[in-house]
């Protein structure tokens, strides 16, 4: 398989603000976006987050702010001259034309020689292994090969950035994780900075370099899937990305408390109002544990069978529902008390994370 | 307890049941569209048929004599002047309404909406009123004609009505409606993704206007084009109005033959002719614009 060549360039988002009347969808948005990145956007739907797509792409004309990509200011160029690929979240394969025919026009319209457009095609189709279905008409094609030829045709052209707005959304489960794994290893392989928006957090957590969570227009918190997951800068994050209880915590001289009870925590940021709490990061009590774990005790609410995992509920006597999850596994649940009996639930210091509400 | 095992519920055989449930629900549906089938039996297809013996008879025999008569010069130019008139108006429709169909439908539903109640008050004012209209205006001392000398634009009046030019000014405004809400209801599903999509992967609004846009309205653009083309075949209260004489088209000519000298097997004759002419036309037009080609190839 042979390569395309890439220019991978750094973005540069300043400022940049969306009022739509009174409403802002996105408030001065600052955001480095490293060469070679795969940086996704994250938020709920009407966070801004496809906002700040189309600002990138320039359909949307920002309110006021710049966009710089390499050394250029992007901000008033036109779409059609910013050479950026994207992937539309509904593909926009043009229907009138066959595979080839999409993927050739953006090379047609830089007015590439024949039989340049011939090599630079074949090239990208292989590079999503679809050259068998050049001659097809678009409306013969699957969701999953739609997919991939929109991916084609936004690459062929070796566009200095890459934009995909929730390009799985439309497919199952199955053939999203399998796309999100192919898409990962061709961004491996072009090295093109990429700009991925979803309202996906397992897919954001699984593809991404860095990830941006965006609330109300704002950026909440920017970094490594690991760090967003295990260390969310706010309630907000805490909450969107994975599961969790927060539990209000009381803050004193010595430190911060949940009912009554000292915590031993690892991020405990001056305003800290929430612990979160994980169910995978929560273990049943034993006694031969290290005393430094903080204890949360309870009544065994009850026990939600899901397959490979168990979610063991449990009522506190401060009024909240914490969860726990275990695997499935016989001597794993053979060890749980039965469900209205009282149980203990040990949590690690290194995933003791306090919280502010929101923002910083 | 499962169903089949309750002695309540009554099981066994009942396709026969269910396939004359169907087969009442499909009679349903064809007894709807009986009276319809039968206006359009009885008062097109039979005068229609009387119409198309007529124009083979003379007397009492079968003979080609109303054929051979239309088969010269004379009726060779007003065929040539029918179909000259019906593609001009076509072809100035579709320059005139592409644009306002393509308007509206980048409008905002309300607005898209006020647009087509002025495409559409033409529709409920009489086509004879409309077409006096334009006598009024167009005339010799008619306001357009006043309106450019007083600018100082022309000396003499123009020849605007009672020729070709009026004739075909006043089609066009009849017509325009047919060719504005067929190309507005097919430009409307034109999804603007592929415009977004085009000028991503460096398409001028231009570029992209003509690559992609245009080709994807193209059922629009025909179906309006075919409907103004035929509407136009058969007009006659325009021409025969606002072309003063000068003007002769095969439905004027029918009117004429039928009317004036009752010579129904000539009318016929004329009728049965400018059918056939216009299948031909567009069985060869079919055959160059392939469907597959319209949204075909690389």
């Amino acid at each position: 398989m042979s390569k395309l060549s890439v220019r991978s360039q750094p973005i540069a988002i300043r400022d940049v603000t969306k009022t739509y009347g009174s409403f802002n969808a996105l408030e001065n948005v600052t955001l480095d976006i490293a060469a070679g990145e795969f940086l996704t956007l994250l938020g709920p739907s009407g966070s801004g987050k496809t906002t700040l797509l189309m600002v990138l792409a320039g359909f949307t004309r920002a309110t006021s702010g710049h966009v710089l990509v390499g050394s250029q200011d992007m901000t008033r160029v036109p779409p059609h001259k910013r050479d950026f690929g994207m992937v539309f979240q509904n593909y926009a394969l043009f229907p009138h034309m066959n595979v080839f025919g999409n993927v050739a026009y953006p090379l047609r319209l830089r007015r590439v020689s024949r039989s340049e457009i011939d090599t630079r095609v074949a090239r990208a189709l292989d590079l999503v292994q679809l050259s068998h279905l050049a001659e097809r008409p678009i409306d013969a094609l699957s969701g999953g090969q739609r997919q991939r030829i929109a991916l084609a045709r936004a690459i062929v052209f070796e566009p200095r950035v890459l934009l995909m707005d929730e390009p799985l959304s439309a497919l199952d489960k199955n053939l999203r994780e399998q796309m999100q794994i192919e898409i990962r290893n061709l961004h491996e392989n072009l090295g093109i900075t990429t700009v991925y928006v979803t309202h996906d957090q397992r897919e954001a957590l699984t593809m991404s370099d860095q990830v941006v969570v965006i609330d109300a227009g704002r950026i909440s918190q920017k970094g490594a899937p690991r760090e967003i997951y295990e260390r969310p800068a706010n309630a907000f994050v805490a909450d969107f990305i994975g599961e969790s209880t927060l539990l209000p915590v009381q803050a004193g001289a010595d430190g911060f408390a949940f009912g009554g009870r000292a915590l031993r925590a690892t991020v405990a940021p001056p305003g800290g109002l929430f612990l979160v709490a994980r169910p995978e990061k929560m273990e049943l009590h034993r006694t031969d544990m290290d005393p430094a774990y903080n204890l949360f005790e309870g009544t065994l609410h009850q026990l939600v069978y899901q397959g490979e995992t168990v979610l063991a509920q449990v009522a506190l006597p401060e009024g909240q529902t914490i969860s726990m999850r275990l695997t499935s596994r016989r001597e794993v649940m053979a060890a749980l008390p039965e469900p209205g009996k009282p149980i203990t639930l040990a949590l690690h210091p290194e995933d003791t994370v306090i919280v502010p509400e929101r923002g910083q | 307890m499962t169903a089949a095992s309750d002695p309540a519920l009554q099981t066994g055989d009942n396709a026969a049941a269910l396939r004359a449930d169907e087969l009442r629900e499909r009679a349903t549906l064809l007894g709807m569209s009986v009276p319809a089938l039968l206006i359009v039996g009885v008062i097109v297809f039979i005068p229609v048929g009387w119409l198309f013996w007529l124009s083979f008879t003379d007397g009492d025999q079968l003979s080609l004599t109303h054929y051979r008569r239309i088969a010269d010069i004379t009726h060779a130019r007003i065929f040539w002047q029918t179909f000259e008139i019906s593609a001009l108006v076509t072809v100035l429709a579709l320059l005139l309404g592409y644009p306002l169909a393509y308007l509206m439908s980048q409008l905002s539903p309300r607005w898209a909406g006020i647009c087509l109640i002025f495409v559409l008050v033409p529709f409920w004012t009489s086509l004879l009123v409309r077409t006096y209209a334009w006598m009024v205006l167009l005339q010799r001392r008619g306001l357009v004609n006043q309106t450019l000398m007083d600018l100082g634009i022309i000396d003499m009046p123009l020849r605007l009505v009672y020729n070709y030019t009026g004739t075909v000014i006043g089609m066009l405004h009849i017509m325009l409606p047919f060719m504005i809400l067929p190309l507005y209801a097919a430009l409307r599903t034109v999804d603007m993704n592929y415009m977004r999509a085009a000028a991503n992967l460096g398409a001028s609004p231009l570029r992209a206007f003509w690559t992609v846009f245009f080709p994807l309205s193209m059922p629009g653009v025909i179906a309006g084009s075919l409907l103004v083309f035929i509407l136009s075949l058969g007009f006659y209260v325009t021409p025969a109005l606002l072309g003063g004489g000068r003007v002769m088209m095969v439905s004027m000519k029918i009117q004429q033959d039928a009317g004036l000298y009752f010579d129904w097997g000539a009318a016929s004759a004329l009728g049965v002719a400018l059918l056939v002419i216009t299948l031909g036309i567009f069985w060869v037009l079919s055959r160059f614009m392939r469907i597959e080609r319209l949204y075909g190839g690389r």
